[in-house]
């Protein structure tokens, strides 16, 4: 089967840039994917996008749709359409008029039109609104408009810029289920650009981490949570404990770290390539740890002792706080724990299981 | 505590603005009561009447200077702002450099001198061997016409989101398409603002008009012109009169235009 989106060496520098804004990108997304591409701003994920929809062409490389090289064709002949940031609706046109739009410019006959517009405004639950104009409307209404008015010609692919950003937390929230529900619905594959990753994890098939112009991971949202390619992938998704450390012994791919912050040894199933005596940089999420007492952990396991410096809780977990001698944070979320459990000022043992320790060259 | 003094709270700055809006607008008053005047003798109040406008209106020759004026305020500001619209959305995707002399060349008729325009225009319309008449008259005002008109269209062009033609190239609309269904009736308040403008200055032109006109191209401030200089009558003062009635309308209606707010821009413009 041929990609939906065959993007290969990529490359893209604007003029008087000093660093590329793509610096040889390759992808491929499946048809029916909802494609993340994640990373902080300038990462090149919205340039990507743009060279996509055909608003920029790239210096080098080849962008496939459906299997046809796109070269230098034009945005308003490529079946992609585009959610943007600003919404961009037609401030001197009707929400139905909007929403038509594309399929008037494809000269569909008028019926045909006027009966996708009324499916389209129910889809996205605007019945009533046809004859608002932009202005008129709350902002997730704005929203739903411009969703719909990309998605009424059915495009094979619906690319969306940051769409959600300007909206409150809990619209936020509500219009992530509900773009989860239109790319079901609709089939279309969805290339979403974020720089928010919990909206990326909650919401994709899979995601492309970006950053400074290159793709650093691409994979399922738990495969990039679990398994980051790097320290940087490792620190922008979700919440990290960083030990710096070095390798004592290791028994084939198992490997035992003495932490450089404290005395505490620390077990990793998987060593990687790292040699006995050379320095490693030791991840660890924080829901993974566990809390002590040390007698009831087995002896292969890592056992540090935190001495609590802050506390939060939030009713399903208790969160601590804590630094090691030289200086380095810890945080570990304790699920299910109760409020009394620990206290500022305690020193507590913290579990840390071998198979949550993920090993990098620091 | 002393109190400082801001200049603007001196003591009689009042009476200093009260002098400088009485300087600038008594004798247009002035002109404005006495077009209302019953006397012959335009100096001597004698009693309101509107009994001039009705002589105006009556006059063949004055008929006659306005048909010109009209023609060539309307066709001279058409051709002025279309030639303004092309240039601002040509300017607006060129470098900031040449963007930069092409709008201080498109700007210099409004410095330069009227007198030197007026001296240059004869003398080219002389060296090619144009006749000079009505079509000289709308060819020397289109000059003046474009300036007054871009940048209205410019100021406009510049506050609409670039991401709405993007938007329009990616729904489909080819880039003619896009012109007209997107970027023109956004424009609209902008054009017709500036088209507004540049009609005014050409209704109102003198000096270039009184050089490069022709026999039979007497347009409404040439004719004023040619009627003070036998005295200034009550006639006079009532046609003056009109023009500033006019002048007033027209610039109100181009400055509501130019206060339009983009997102609430829907008059005339049926989606």
């Amino acid at each position: 089967m041929t990609a939906a989106i065959g993007i290969s060496a990529v490359r893209k520098t604007f003029p008087g840039a000093e660093h590329p804004a793509l610096a040889g990108v390759s992808l491929d997304i499946a048809e029916n994917e909802f494609f993340t591409l994640l990373g902080p701003s300038g990462c090149g994920k919205t340039t990507l996008l743009r060279i996509i929809a055909g608003f920029e062409t790239p210096d080098a490389g080849e962008l496939r749709l459906g299997g046809v090289a796109m070269g230098t064709t034009p945005p308003n002949k490529r079946s992609v359409n585009t959610v943007f940031q600003s919404y961009a609706l037609f401030p001197h046109m009707s929400v139905a008029a909007n929403i038509a739009f594309a399929l008037e410019m494809l000269g569909r006959p008028r019926d045909a039109i006027r009966a996708r517009v009324a499916e389209v405004m129910r889809l996205l639950r605007l019945e009533g609104l046809g004859d608002r104009r932009p202005n008129q409307l709350s902002g997730g209404q704005q929203q739903r408009v411009a969703l719909g008015r990309a998605l009424a010609s059915a495009p094979k692919v619906l690319l969306l810029d940051e769409p959600l950003s300007a909206l409150d937390l809990k619209l936020r929230r509500d219009m992530q289920i509900e773009l989860k529900r239109l790319q079901a619905e609709t089939g279309i594959t969805f290339v979403f650009v974020t720089h928010d990753q919990e909206e990326a994890l909650t919401m994709s098939n899979r995601i492309a981490v970006m950053r400074g112009g290159a793709v650093m991971q691409v994979g399922g949202p738990a495969e990039i949570y679990d398994r980051p390619a790097d320290l940087f992938v490792a620190d922008f998704i979700g919440e990290a404990n960083l030990m710096p450390a070095v390798l004592v012994d290791r028994k084939g791919p198992q490997g035992r770290f003495r932490l450089t912050g404290s005395d505490a040894l620390v077990v990793a199933n998987d060593a990687g390539t790292i040699g006995v005596g050379e320095p490693a940089m030791l991840m660890v999420r924080p829901e993974r740890i566990g809390l002590g007492p040390l007698n009831a952990a087995p002896c292969d396991v890592g056992v540090i002792a935190l001495r609590v410096d802050a506390l939060a809780y939030s009713g399903s977990d208790l969160m601590l706080h804590g630094a090691l001698a030289d200086g380095t944070r810890l945080r570990a979320r304790l699920s299910g724990a109760a409020a009394g459990d620990a206290a500022v000022g305690d020193t507590v043992e913290l579990i840390v299981p071998p198979d949550a320790v993920r090993v990098y060259r620091p | 505590m002393k109190r400082e003094r801001a200049p603007r709270l001196m003591t009689g700055a009042g009476v200093v603005a009260a002098l400088t809006f009485a300087f600038l607008y008594l004798p247009i008053v002035t002109l404005v009561a006495l077009s209302f005047n019953a006397n012959d003798l335009t100096t001597i109040w004698g009693g309101f009447s509107p009994k001039w406008y009705g002589v105006v209106v009556a006059n063949d020759d004055i008929l006659r200077a306005t048909r010109n004026s009209l023609i060539v305020a309307g066709t001279a500001s058409l051709a002025g702002t279309a030639a303004s619209l092309a240039a601002a959305l040509g300017l607006a995707g060129a470098g900031r450099w040449e963007r930069t002399l092409a709008e201080g060349l498109l700007a210099l008729p409004l410095l330069v001198p009227e007198i030197v325009t007026a001296v240059a225009l004869l003398l080219t319309f002389v060296i090619v061997g144009f006749p000079l008449g009505l079509t000289s008259v709308i060819i020397a005002h289109t000059v003046f016409c474009i300036p007054f008109a871009y940048y209205p269209i410019r100021s406009r062009l510049a506050a609409l989101d670039p991401a709405l033609m993007e938007a329009a190239s990616d729904l489909y609309a080819s880039p003619w398409q896009r012109f007209m269904r997107i970027e023109l009736p956004l424009l609209a308040p902008g054009v017709l603002a500036g088209a507004l403008l540049a009609f005014i200055s050409s209704l109102g032109d003198f000096v270039i008009t009184y050089f490069v006109a022709g026999p039979g191209a007497t347009t409404l401030p040439v004719y004023i012109y040619g009627m003070i200089r036998v005295g200034v009558t009550p006639e006079v003062n009532a046609l003056t009169a009109i023009l500033l009635f006019v002048t007033i309308a027209v610039i109100t209606v181009a400055f509501l235009l130019g206060q339009r707010p983009e997102t609430d821009q829907n008059g005339g413009i049926e989606s």
